[in-house]
């Protein structure tokens, strides 16, 4: 069938809801199975609840408690340059605070807010009852959570990171002896995968996850956003963690990555930081241009101007962003060929910026502009980020940028990016989302109080730093001496900010003020047309009553009687017959519904997993390596536990009615599964983590031409090929026993998947073997090598414990040769895992003989 | 040199500060360009936000009827425009950029070491100074910048000049001072504790006061301290021509390109001069045995390095080496010998901070 044809034919099929309601008494007992289905537990039990909209809120408020504590460091940062010569905070105890203030405000703010409210909103958005994985969801928060504190916490103890939040070595790694920074690394790593869990969860949710009939052209601007930042996240954090598992193995373990005298480059740290830096910013910046994408339409009554070109600029603003990193590295002295790429890609990326807020223009334009709070922020940020954007397309110019760079032009320069872009929209998006939360409105009255408070208060601190720059200033000094000429500036954006914090203060109790009194807001309060405003005031756990069949991109403005529709449950599974929850999955490009997906139920098995988790970090950061090993068994016995109990059950029956005449499968294994998505996504992260180690060692023989060292005793060829053949071997077997256990060849799958774990054991031992003779201590050559070879050696034993999990489930009962979820995701990860093992043995035995 | 001499740092309020070098106003008019087509743009977006929410607000009297035409000349002028703005940014950029980048051939070359947290200063002729630079008014002057720690960065505002200043590697800065004065000197990137008092001044001298100061009570040239350094360690006993020699000749080495044993040349630059006294085996030219020790043990900081360099690119200047070495012995003679330092202790600096 052709494209066109499939499409008619889809049209034409166009699926209306039932004619007819079911008879009242019939709604109330559905209603009543689906509440009871979806109850959120009771009492102490609260915080075991998994629920998209409980993890949603608690994420939220813990992203904004961790702005406040950033807030707080920011203010007492004022305080102590708002006169010369201050000695309000010492050097050591500025420094930390500084360091902090960067980055709780980007790790534990900017990021993890979008995450936790798009948790919150999107499956509403989405008109779905829950992500796919909601456990996934409460594992990420409480890992979060857990991080946050402990890097937080770290300032009361005078021990907190100093190395500013970019940690360039060699001053992290020489000159800072204590446990700062390996709090920064390591609480901020654990923080980081966190991040990632939720991101492979929002595109999942994203891709899999709309109702039926929402096509990919008429996906909601927000979840494009999401889904492109989402991505970002997957591509841009793993450098990161890939520095940091560098610096880290040089602070603890003495392996000179970043040591010049041992063959090391500190500036190799300066590269993997701002692959992952740069993008970062626009991870910040289009969450919450998306908000803007949607309070702008609702307010200015009237459909989005340019769907198409926002999502285009969108997702070229994402691609974009990977090719800029170098221009926060323009004074390190790289050649003028670099500069002048990343100059012109730096200036280039203003365009889809520039689509997208002339898009928003453009609907003002056409539409009817209602006066709220929530549109003044809005606006009042697009203009913010305006003025911080053009000064990007500044300093993107390199005799400019010699000038401002890393001074307080700079400063300027982000803040009015990352405020105007990140911090406005966010609060006017609490102004338009809060009903969804609570069931009830924000005053009108303080928020506009808070508003003007905040943008005349912001101008006020950061328009001058401009100037202090230009003047001189360098950024990250603790205190100038009297005649610099720095000391007006300086004390007005000191009480510029105390003005900003004025607002924030308003805005704060405006949030907490008790709303007891106040009646519940009705519904859909601000006339918009997406799904989330389907919500009832206050809302029902079941996120929507019916989950509908979509016709365009506002349904509740275009389809008539759409409410009535939703909510008398005459769309899709307006019922929980078997009392579970349960949630559609549709294909990805047209939306056509293809499983009915079970998501598990409240527990405490995510929070203990996070709390171990977090403790093997914790522990390691003091270097306590007993009770680090521990805490680390302990998390991942408990991860087996809800692998084990919660994941892939086997349904009581294949398929089942979902309403509408539609009947769906209850389980889907391969490419089908949100599972094999999930895991699919992963590993795309996990390589290019890989992918970003790979990159130090070709960093190193780029710039050294004795790279590798000649004469060197490298792995040699023997034993890496040796090892490298027997995992490849194991692979393979994987791969066979997928096959024998959908054939239900038992002794097969049994035998095929025992010897793969054998030749896993094995191969990872040459490997091993090969280099065991290296020093890694020596120079960065054997260091590196190292590295690559313990990175494909862990990744095999996570691969051999699947291989048995399956053994065992296989034996269980829990997977048979229909229901194969579980192999079929270990079959994709030693695909990867091939990979990584083809790659390294390449690398470190192959490329010294052409070098 | 008594601090008293040097003039005092201007201290009058301005937006911006001091266009004391050759490029900064060449910078600056950058920076205007770019400043009136920020300002434009941020202008006109304001307006427009505010007009269209205000004009077309719900319940206003205006007519909403889409124009339903298309204008092509608008639409074509307002994609050309911005390109040809930032094509012109641009191009500019580059041309500026270029400018600042290369230093011109006749520059005079002075030493700079960063470290936690002091900026160290030597002048070839043999004056140290620390947290001061004296330099001669109307001069190009080349700075090779290394750090003994941390990354640091030069920043001289009224030059607008700024470049990071690395370990193991040397970068280099130049500025053609056009105003006699004293200018701020900042590091820029933060180096830890006491990044915010690692400030010094850059004194633009005429070149009659420089002379005199040059003249005041110095060290030995760095060239001459990197000779007695040389003979000490024994590397003349292969470098030297004569029927000894198992090394290259290091007489006109500096700037020209050396064959390499494995094939392809190499710059000898600073960096390369650096790498083979302390690595002699990574980059070996070709027609040697890698016979040399390296010296990384021997040699206990970048200043004593700096004095190595200096001499090997003594060499290369002006006079063949026999002349060159007799007018130094010259100068050993009419100079007392100062022993060198022992190691760990710091040589005697002009100017040293209070």
């Amino acid at each position: 069938m052709t494209e066109h044809e499939e499409r008619r034919r889809s049209e034409a099929e166009d699926i209306e809801p039932l004619p007819q309601a079911p008879p009242l008494e019939v709604q109330r007992a559905q209603e009543e199975r689906l509440l009871k289905a979806w109850k959120t537990p009771e009492g102490w039990r609260y915080w075991s609840a998994v629920n998209n909209s409980e993890v949603g809120k608690w994420y939220t408020a813990a992203a904004f408690g961790f702005l406040i504590f950033g807030g707080v460091l920011a203010l007492l940062m004022r305080i102590q340059l708002a006169v010369p010569g201050n000695t309000f905070l010492s050097a050591e105890r500025y420094n930390q605070v500084f360091t902090l203030h960067g980055s709780v405000m980007m790790f534990l703010f900017a990021v993890p807010i979008f995450e936790a409210f798009s948790i919150f909103v999107l499956p509403e958005m989405l008109g779905a009852r829950d992500l796919p994985f909601p456990r996934l969801s409460a594992y990420g928060f409480w890992s979060f959570l857990i991080g946050g504190i402990f890097v937080c916490g770290s300032i009361f103890f005078d021990a907190a990171p100093r190395g500013g939040w970019f940690m360039y070595p060699p001053l992290t790694t020489d000159y800072q002896p204590g446990v700062g920074a390996d709090i920064w690394l390591l609480g901020l790593t654990f923080i980081e995968i966190a991040s990632i869990a939720a991101a492979v969860e929002l595109i999942v949710g994203i891709l899999k996850c709309r109702p039926p009939g929402m096509r990919i052209n008429l996906i909601p601007l927000y979840s494009w956003y999401i889904l492109v930042v989402a991505g970002m996240i997957l591509f841009a954090f793993p450098p990161l963690i890939a520095g940091d598992i560098l610096l880290e193995v040089e602070r603890a373990f003495d392996w000179p990555f970043f040591d010049a005298a041992r063959g090391g480059d500190p500036l190799l740290w300066q590269h993997l930081f701002w692959i992952f830096g740069h993008p970062e910013v626009y991870i910040v910046f289009l969450p919450s241009i998306a908000l803007v994408a949607m309070i702008v339409p609702t307010f200015a009554r009237t459909a989005i101007v340019g769907y198409s070109w926002i999502v285009l600029a969108a997702v070229g603003t994402g691609f974009l962003s990977f090719g800029l990193w170098v221009h926060h590295m323009f004074t390190t002295g790289l050649p003028g060929i670099s500069l002048g790429l990343f100059s012109a890609a730096s200036e280039a990326v203003a365009i889809p910026t520039g689509v997208q807020i002339f898009c928003f223009i453009a609907t003002l334009l056409v539409g009817r502009v209602v006066r709220v709070a929530a549109i003044k922020f809005v606006l009042g940020g697009l203009a913010t980020f305006v003025i911080g954007g053009l000064t990007g397309v500044m300093v993107a110019l390199a005799p400019f940028d010699f000038q401002a760079h890393d001074t307080f032009f700079v400063v300027g320069h982000l803040h009015y990016v990352l405020v105007g872009g990140a911090v406005f929209p966010i609060i006017g998006a609490f102004y338009y989302y809060f009903p969804l939360a609570g069931g009830k409105k924000l005053s009108e009255t303080l928020g506009t109080i808070a508003f003007w408070l905040m943008f005349v208060g912001f101008n006020v601190t950061f328009l001058p730093m401009h100037l202090t720059g230009l003047r001189g200033m360098p950024r990250r000094v603790f205190t100038y001496p009297a005649d610099m000429g720095f000391d007006v500036l300086n004390l007005v954006s000191s009480i510029g900010a105390f003005v900003l914090a004025a607002g924030f203060c308003v805005f704060l109790w405006d949030v907490i003020r008790p709303k007891a009194k106040q009646p519940i807001s009705e519904r859909n309060p601000w006339g918009a047309g997406t799904l989330e405003w389907l919500a009832e005031m206050p809302d029902k756990p079941w996120g929507v009553r019916s989950i509908p069949e979509i016709d365009g991109r506002y349904p509740l403005w275009d389809q008539p009687n759409f409410m009535r529709d939703v909510d008398e449950g005459r769309f899709y599974l307006p019922d929980a017959e078997e009392g579970l929850r349960e949630t559609l999955v549709t294909s990805v490009i047209d939306a056509r519904p293809i499983q009915c997906l079970r998501v598990p139920g409240p527990t405490f098995l995510t929070f203990f997993a996070a709390l171990f988790t977090g403790g093997f970090f914790i522990f390691a950061t003091y270097h306590w390596w007993l009770p680090a090993l521990v805490s680390g068994v302990i998390a991942l016995g408990t991860i087996l536990v809800w692998m084990w109990t919660g994941t892939a059950p086997i349904p009581e029956k294949a398929s089942k009615d979902v309403g509408l005449g539609l009947t769906l499968p209850l389980y889907a294994s391969g490419p089908k599964s949100v599972g094999w998505w999930a895991m699919f996504i992963t590993m795309l992260g996990d390589l290019t983590a890989f992918v970003s180690l790979v990159f130090g060692y070709f960093f190193y023989w780029t710039v050294h031409d004795d790279f590798p060292p000649d004469p060197s005793p490298g792995p040699g060829i023997f034993w890496p090929v040796i090892g490298g053949v027997a995992l490849l071997a194991a692979w393979l077997l994987t791969v066979l026993a997928r096959r024998w256990n959908r054939d239900d060849r038992s002794t097969l799958f049994y035998l095929s998947l025992l010897a793969a774990a054998g030749l896993s054991v094995g191969g990872a031992g040459a490997l091993v073997v090969g280099v065991w003779n290296l020093e890694p201590t020596t120079h960065v050559y054997p260091a590196i090598v190292w590295l690559l070879v313990l990175w494909t050696v862990f990744h095999v034993a996570v691969g051999v414990m699947m291989l048995l999990y399956c053994v065992f489930r296989r034996l269980a009962g829990r997977m048979t040769a229909r229901y194969d979820i579980d192999m079929a995701n270990v079959a994709l990860y030693w695909h990867f895992a091939a990979l990584t093992v083809f790659i390294t043995v390449a690398v470190i035995a192959g490329f010294p003989l052409v070098a | 040199m008594p601090e008293t001499h040097d003039p005092p740092i201007d201290r009058s309020f301005r937006l911006f500060p001091e266009q004391a070098s050759s490029v900064a106003g060449e910078v600056d008019a950058v920076y205007f360009f770019l400043l009136a087509v920020a300002a434009f743009f941020t202008v006109l977006i304001f307006v427009l936000i505010v007009y269209f929410a205000l004009r077309y607000r719900r319940g206003a009297n205006v007519r909403r009827g889409h124009g339903g035409h298309t204008n092509y000349t608008l639409e074509v002028a307002w994609c050309l425009v911005p390109f040809g703005l930032t094509m012109v940014m641009f191009f500019w950029g580059a041309k500026v950029y270029y400018r600042i980048n290369l230093p011109p051939a006749e520059a005079a070359e002075v030493y700079v070491l960063a470290k936690q947290w002091m900026w160290k200063f030597q002048h070839p002729e043999g004056k140290r100074e620390i947290d001061r630079l004296h330099v001669p008014l109307g001069r190009p002057i080349r700075l090779k910048m290394i750090s003994e720690d941390a990354i640091h960065s030069f920043y001289v505002p009224a030059f607008r000049v700024k470049n990071d200043v690395l370990p193991s590697r040397y970068t280099t800065v130049w500025f053609e001072p056009t105003k006699p004065g004293a200018y701020h000197l900042f590091c820029a990137e933060y180096c830890g504790t006491g990044h915010s008092k690692m400030v010094g001044k850059v004194v633009v001298l005429r070149p009659a006061e420089y002379a005199d100061w040059l003249a005041g009570r110095t060290d030995e040239p760095l060239a001459e301290a990197g000779r007695r350094m040389f003979e000490g360690f024994g590397c003349h006993t292969c470098h030297d021509p004569g029927p000894s020699q198992r090394c290259p000749p290091l007489e006109g080495l500096y700037g020209s390109q050396v064959p390499l044993a494995e094939g392809g040349f190499v710059e000898a630059d600073e960096d390369y001069i650096r790498e083979s006294i302390l690595d002699p085996r990574a980059k070996v030219r070709a027609g040697y045995r890698p016979i040399m020790p390296t010296f990384e043990e021997q040699i206990d900081d970048e200043e004593q390095m700096i004095l190595l360099i200096e001499y090997i690119k003594s060499l290369s200047r002006q006079r063949p080496r026999g002349a060159q070495l007799r007018s130094m012995e010259n100068a050993d003679e009419a100079a007392p010998q100062d022993p060198l330092p022992p190691p760990g202790v710091r040589p005697p600096m002009d100017d040293m901070p209070e």
